[in-house]
């Protein structure tokens, strides 16, 4: 930096000298003495610039690599075990085989065969029934028995001891009472999903802190106004938690209970490529449950960081 | 019959408060006897854990008394009402709300069935202008100063005007200049509200610069009033003025005298 400004000193020395003899060029550079230093200015930003670029790749790349690395490894270790057995399909196959699936999403030749992404799209319509349904009821019963502490007892034996069964076991009873294969699968889904809503809705409503039901006492809120006003905005976070919970169960459960029930849906396709056979489906079918579940997942947990108030 | 009420606004007659814990029932408070006129300023001081907080929850209704009588206006207390308002100690604002709304919470709760949507809101906002707070109205609470959260926490008290005003260790999370900030500006609002208020604090100065009466406690268990130190200074008060006063440090003293030779905390 000193070095640059001595030259600058004795370059504008010299231009006063010229500017004797030669006025009109001695204008015209008197205007450069400042440029060195402006040009270092601009090497070093350019050097920045370069070096938080640098940065950057390098954050990418130790981003995006090791996710690759366990990828390929996965791919490796799946080719290795499909080179050594007998009928199970390698990645190369699979690959092939989504590929012409994906081509021709939505088809429809008929209930038993219909493209892959009219059974996506149905078992995420089973799932959304199911859920919002859920929702809905496990939700106001969540608050009330994180509330009233008379209701809390009232409901843990019962939850204690139906939270643990498998979903499926509900299934014949969703058949009976509904006399469909359809609104049964539903119907598990709706009980695989409330116990996560009402417990995580209960537990939100049980830790808001003293100090705000202390205001509530004090300004004399109605249970209304506590409800709209303390409990609700205090366990949104809690209720977001519990929502995605309860998706990724209901998600695991809607295979299941579709193998059982039939109709259009990945479950009941997973089943009918099976009798048919056709294994690089089922692989596919078993990649495209994990993504839309990672999806689901993702979704929600955006929509959670939205509602959370901090 | 107001008469009587404005010498005995709140009363409390032989009260006493315990707890149970796992080792058995703890007694907190025993035989406290205590009246307050009406627009008196009351501040409540003793050493952390004798149950001075636990006077104000007894006023404030959150409390009940295990026994004895609390009356305010010549009835009895019986749970939290609106004519008593409380400032606690760590402001509890609700942080969903902006401030503005946080005091309308109060508002709506007390004048909304008089008033129209509109009264209501001028109402609230006359209360954050008391406070000096009109430009941060539509901020949340994290968004503010620990001593401007205090500031909201105190305008929603007063725009509910109570009759008694119950204030636990208000600036206690404080810096010292803040606090003196608050303090005078408190020490002004009242003076022109006249409402009564009960001050909890640990802080002396602060006592004596507020208060009519220091209610000084004896330490727990079963903790009560030890004496009740009249402040015979006149307002309006000035923190400087009173700083070379020979009364005001008198009486600093006789408060220090009280919590650190007569009741002296031992060494836990």
């Amino acid at each position: 930096m000193n070095v640059i400004t001595l030259q600058n000193e004795s370059s504008t020395s010299m231009n006063i000298k010229a500017s004797a003899a030669r006025p009109a060029e001695a204008e015209e550079t008197s205007s450069t003495p400042a440029l060195p230093a402006s040009i270092a200015d601009m090497n070093r930003a350019i050097e920045e610039r370069a070096a938080r670029n640098r940065q950057r790749i390098r954050d990418f790349f130790q981003w995006l690599l090791p996710p690759m690395f366990g990828l390929m490894l996965f791919t490796a270790v799946w080719a290795l075990a499909s080179y050594q057995s007998d009928g199970l399909p390698g990645p190369i196959p699979t690959w092939h085989a989504a590929v012409a699936l994906f081509s021709d999403p939505f088809y429809d030749n008929g209930p038993n065969d219909m493209g892959i992404g009219w059974n996506i799209l149905n078992s995420l319509e089973r799932v959304g029934l199911g859920f919002g349904m859920a929702a809905l009821i496990g939700i106001p019963l969540g608050f009330i028995i994180g509330r009233f502490t008379f209701a809390s007892r009232m409901a843990a034996p019962i939850i204690g001891m139906l939270r643990p069964v498998s979903p499926l076991a509900w299934l014949p009873i969703g058949l009976l009472v509904f006399k469909a294969a359809d609104p049964a699968a539903i119907w598990v889904i709706f009980i695989s999903a409330i116990w996560p809503m009402i417990i995580n809705t209960a537990v939100g409503v049980s830790k808001v802190p003293a100090d705000y039901m202390n205001v509530a006492k004090v300004l004399n809120l109605s249970e209304w106004k506590i409800a709209t006003r303390i409990l609700f905005p205090f366990v949104l976070p809690y209720m977001m938690t519990s929502v995605r919970l309860s998706i990724g169960v209901a998600w695991l459960v809607i295979v299941a209970a579709e193998m059982l029930t039939g109709g259009v849906g990945i479950g009941f396709w997973v089943w009918d490529e099976w009798n048919n056979l056709n294994v690089e489906h089922i692989i596919v079918a078993i990649f495209v449950v994990g993504i839309v579940g990672l999806l689901l997942e993702q979704i929600l947990t955006l929509a959670a960081k939205k509602f959370s108030y901090e | 019959m107001d008469k009587i009420y404005q010498e005995k606004y709140v009363q409390l007659e032989n009260v006493s408060m315990s707890f149970p814990t796992k080792k058995g029932v703890f007694e907190a408070l025993k035989g406290i006897h205590l009246n307050i006129r009406e627009g008196e300023f009351i501040s409540i001081i003793g050493h952390s854990g004798c149950g001075k907080s636990t006077v104000l929850n007894l006023i404030a209704g959150l409390l009940r008394p295990a026994s004895g009588l609390l009356l305010c206006a010549g009835r009895e207390i019986t749970g939290p009402g609106p004519d008593r308002a409380v400032v606690f100690q760590n402001h509890s604002l609700l942080p969903w709300l902006t401030c503005s709304e946080n005091v309308y919470l109060a508002v709506e709760r007390v004048f909304g069935k008089k008033g129209t949507k509109e009264q209501l809101l001028n109402r609230t906002s006359a209360a954050l202008d008391l406070v000096g707070l009109s430009h941060a109205a539509e901020k949340r609470p994290n968004e503010i100063s620990g001593g401007m959260k205090q500031r909201v926490g105190i305008a929603r008290a007063l725009a509910m005007e109570p009759k008694v005003l119950l204030l636990d260790e208000p600036f206690g999370a404080l810096d010292a200049l803040t606090r003196a900030h608050l303090q005078d500006e408190l020490m002004q609002i009242m003076g022109r509200s006249g409402c009564t208020a009960v001050m909890v604090t640990h802080d002396v100065d602060e006592a004596v610069l507020l208060s009519d009466r220091i209610v000084m406690m004896t330490n727990g268990p079963a903790a009560t009033i030890g004496e009740i130190l009249p402040v015979e200074l006149p307002r309006p008060r000035a923190r400087l003025a009173l700083a070379e006063n020979t009364d005001y440090n008198h009486l600093r003293s006789e408060v220090l005298k009280f919590l650190y030779e007569r009741h002296a905390k031992k060494a836990a």
